[in-house]
């Protein structure tokens, strides 16, 4: 069995990101990227069918500049087999990126396609779903639990009420939870093993995908600040200013 | 303008969610319509008639749609959707789940978890977990968008009389099968809905003691939340957690015990209106968005604060 998985590299999850002057963007500059989290688990789900003997091949795609080469080999030496860079700006939309990676999935004919449920920057929660959609096949998002059995994926979800689960035909498209696992350290060796991995660079163009948006960003802004309040003393003064002055119980 | 709102209901009940979804459509203006597609949903038709502002109401009734899968929920509102300028859902795991693929099908971008309205083009919406609010504009034909409910008020549910059609489209779903499901049971309102909130984070120390914050909450008629941090070690189940990656919360009162604050839980609930913190650690970052806080021993002031309410 073949699965495809897809990475992005995006600001690191521990740094506070602040808003360009001009408040057109987030800065970038000489901020720490790394691979998004749930990319991250996405690519450590797949490795570990591979080590159960369930999947033989993983390849990981990511669609970005050059940078994106990085994340690539980082999926590289978590275990993925060989990569594939999809050549595009940085912040195209998640409809455009769904149609390049249904471009390639296309040519590699995956049986399952595992992605993360978000990223951390856009926080869309888009891509896996319209991938689904374009390739006319079923998903299962976030995941918190997937076995393979019979040419089928049962799939457990975190939902909002509980946890729900599915049965899916493959070919199909899972998208990752944060406690479907976690993933592994990377050691040396491993780094040093993903540099001589393949990695190809494909462009939209030889894919045959428009990478347009009719999507555009007016501002982006800080968040109103919340000023901190003060302290209580007691249980007393809690409920007396909770009544009395903030007016939030009887 | 016309829009259409996919309503988020479980075959019984019209969930409060699509109330704000419903507000936020009010914001945009114009017609207002809205999907119900389930299996023996007629009651959640009703309801959906009787509220104020919508202009009719599509029900697509038939065992196939039980659990709403996204495969042959989405085909069923491609088709209705393109005599729209909108069609909206609330950002929901059912909406989130499912309205990707009607926005893939139709060939245009779909606009995640909007908090406000500018205009008929133009929305805000948090990226970056919160930490940065966007203001985008689209220009497709067709505008795909999820609302979160704590953006918006909910539109009053009453006064309605809306014309109740009924679809009769039938797509099977083929190639996805239900299998089960583990629903909390609760006699408490839900996160997303509740007014007052009391959450537990890892300061809490087991699973046994997180029932400390049962009592309160029910004093308070409140829902009981918690931190990423409180899930992970296995407390409670997941469907508790507020922040980033869990829920999102803006209730009247929010009761934060034990919770460091780490930025991943702010992002989930520094909308409330009060935040109360109860917590040991005086240097906890949480102290610096609480509008009340009191540095002192949860196991002592839990109990002494039900006492007292």
């Amino acid at each position: 069995m073949k699965i495809l998985v897809t990475v992005k590299r995006v600001v690191d999850y521990n740094v506070k990101v602040r808003v360009q002057p001009d408040h057109k963007a987030v800065e970038l500059n000489n901020v720490k990227m790394s691979i998004n989290p749930f990319c991250e688990i996405a690519v450590e789900e797949a490795v570990r069918l591979k080590e159960q003997g369930v999947a033989t091949e993983i390849v990981v795609v990511s669609v970005g500049s050059k940078a994106c080469q990085e994340t690539l080999r980082t999926a590289l030496a978590l275990g993925a087999d060989r990569a594939i860079q999809i050549e595009a700006e940085d912040n195209i939309d998640s409809l455009a990126v769904a149609k390049l990676v249904a471009a390639v999935a296309k040519e590699e004919t995956p049986d399952l396609i595992i992605m993360g449920k978000q990223a951390i920057d856009s926080d869309n929660n888009q891509t896996g779903q319209m991938l689904a959609a374009l390739l006319d096949i079923p998903q299962a998002t976030f995941a918190s639990e997937v076995k393979i059995d019979n040419g089928e994926a049962q799939v457990t979800r975190e939902i909002d009420g509980g946890l729900q689960t599915l049965a899916i035909t493959l070919p199909a498209v899972v998208t990752t939870d944060l406690r479907l696992n976690e993933p592994r350290f990377i050691k040396l060796p491993n780094i040093m093993k993903a540099k001589k991995k393949p990695l190809e660079v494909k462009t939209p163009d030889e894919l045959g995908v428009a990478t347009s948006s009719n999507i555009t960003v007016v501002s982006v802004t800080p968040p109103e600040e919340r000023q901190g309040g003060i302290k209580v003393s007691s249980v007393e003064e809690l409920v007396d200013k909770l009544k009395n002055e903030a007016k939030v119980i009887a | 303008m016309s829009i259409l709102i996919i309503a988020e209901h479980d075959n019984k009940t019209l969930k409060a969610a699509t109330l704000n979804t419903l507000s936020a459509a009010e914001k945009i203006g114009g017609d207002i319509d809205l999907l119900v597609v389930g299996a023996n949903c007629q009651a959640v038709a009703d309801q959906a008639a009787n509220v104020a502002s919508v202009n009719k109401v599509f029900v697509a009734d038939n065992d196939v749609y039980e659990h709403q899968l996204a495969e042959n929920v989405s085909k069923l509102v491609v088709d209705l959707a393109k005599n729209y300028t909108h069609v909206l859902a609330p950002a929901t795991t059912t909406g989130k789940n499912m309205l990707p693929r009607v926005a893939a099908l139709l060939d245009v971008a779909q606009l995640s978890d909007v908090v406000a309205v500018v205009d008929k083009n133009t929305f805000v919406r948090p990226i970056y977990a919160g930490n940065a609010i966007a203001t985008v504009t689209s220009s497709d034909a067709i505008k795909v968008i999820t609302i979160r409910a704590t953006g918006f008020d909910a539109a009053n549910s009453e006064g309605g009389n809306a014309e109740i059609v009924s679809l009769d489209q039938v797509i099977a779903s083929e190639k996805s099968r239900f299998v089960g499901e583990e629903l909390a049971e609760s006699d408490r309102p839900e996160l997303t809905a509740a007014s007052v909130i009391v959450s537990g984070g890892r300061g809490m120390g087991s699973g046994d003691n997180f029932k400390i914050l049962d009592g309160l909450a029910d004093k308070l008629g409140a829902a009981v939340g918690a931190s990423r941090a409180a899930v992970d070690a296995g407390y409670v189940p997941n469907d508790f957690q507020v922040g980033q990656t869990g829920k999102t919360v803006a209730p009247d009162l929010y009761i934060a015990v034990g919770i460091s604050g780490a930025i991943q839980h702010l992002a989930g609930m520094k909308s409330s209106k009060i935040i109360v913190a109860i917590n040991k650690d005086e240097e906890a970052p949480i102290f610096q968005v609480a509008d009340y806080g009191l540095v002192a021993d949860l196991f002592d002031v839990v109990p002494e604060l039900e006492k007292a309410l």
